[in-house]
């Protein structure tokens, strides 16, 4: 049985196919944000794995087509950036003052949680990328001195409590214009909160994918000179 | 066959993004570098929107589908989250709120005030 779970090709991504599709489901039905189809996909899947006693990496393995994915799809992102260009270009100071006044926000609150609970410098700098995509994300907790897995986890866990957060977020604050949407869910919640930005409208899915990529670059600079400060 | 080249064209930035990721010294993704290249490409008359467009837009479409795997990664490190269990929750939940908010309101300031224009 582990060996075929090894060799197996198929089960992985069906796996994923089936536990996703189930989340979908329970969503469509309750209509309830919290029943986040990726939140809920990756329970099934984490509650599949630990009952049959399945280890992580094989199912990593076999699932690996579905990962790969994300390149062309964070590609992808290209193609609604394209199609809202002159949107883009009629409010590039906006976009950047806001990505930037996100980024400093994000390093200066896990800089003030660390000194305010004592946390070591590893898990500090772990935190520190949490709010940028996972390939950026993880590269700055590694060269920082953190724990790449770690931070991936944590990135991870904050692109879904960003999309379950935003509806809440965008009321309470009056954040109204599709772009300071996209721009918040990109900025704060990367990739996962761009999926949600993407549900919201084509302009606050083509703006947030900006957001991603302005704010991990942003991020990559600005983090190192955070981390002085720990 | 049409879905097939567009896919392949996708693909091609993808790999393109992976060659400069790994020739540039910068801490930049691999994705990202294709991001940019397709934007350009297609800024520039290179690549025509319809040459990507249905197989790009069904790829957005599954965008959280995509983050099962590396999510379920998350069994791995039980114990190393335990660790630091509050500090994650403070860093998740009131901090993404924050930057989220922080984001929105400075973008809405800046462009209040200034006709947005509704795209179909």
């Amino acid at each position: 049985m582990s060996e075929f779970l090894q060799n197996c090709g198929s089960w992985g991504v069906f796996a994923t196919l089936a536990a996703y599709a189930l989340g979908v489901l329970i969503n469509r039905k309750t209509k309830l944000a919290i029943f986040n189809p990726l939140l809920m996909g990756s329970i099934f899947m984490i509650v599949f794995l630990r009952c049959f006693a399945i280890p992580y990496t094989d199912y990593s393995t076999s699932a690996a087509p579905v990962n790969w994915l994300l390149g062309p799809a964070t590609v992808s992102l290209a193609i609604p950036l394209y199609e809202k260009w002159d949107l883009l270009e009629k409010n590039v100071g906006a976009i950047l003052a806001a990505i930037l006044a996100g980024v400093i926000t994000s390093l200066g609150s896990v800089l003030i949680m660390a000194h305010l609970l004592k946390m070591e410098y590893a898990n500090a700098v772990t935190l520190l990328p949490k709010s940028v995509t996972t390939a950026i994300g993880m590269g700055i907790a590694e060269t920082l001195g953190g724990t790449a897995a770690l931070a991936g986890a944590v990135i991870i866990l904050t692109g879904i409590a960003g999309s379950l957060l935003a509806e809440t977020v965008c009321k309470v604050c009056h954040i109204t214009d599709p772009i300071a949407k996209g721009l918040a869910l990109g900025t704060s919640a990367h990739a996962v909160g761009t999926s949600k930005a993407l549900e919201m409208g084509e302009v606050e899915g083509a703006i947030s994918g900006l957001a991603i990529a302005v704010a991990g670059v942003l991020t990559a600079v600005l983090a190192p000179v955070a981390a002085t400060l720990l | 066959m049409k879905f097939v080249f567009q896919f392949a064209r996708i693909v091609g930035f993808s790999l393109l993004g992976e060659v400069l990721a790994t020739v540039l010294p910068l801490p930049i993704p691999a994705s990202v570098y294709g991001l940019l290249l397709m934007v350009a490409a297609l800024r520039l008359g290179w690549l025509r929107l319809d040459q990507v467009r249905e197989a790009g837009l069904f790829l957005t479409g599954i965008f959280p589908l995509l983050f099962v795997p590396a999510a379920s990664g998350v069994m791995e490190l039980g114990s190393q989250l335990a660790q630091v269990f509050v500090s994650v929750v403070i860093a998740i939940i009131p901090i993404t709120a924050l930057v989220m908010a922080v984001t929105g309101c400075v973008a809405q300031r800046c462009t209040a005030g200034r006709e947005v224009p509704h795209h179909e």
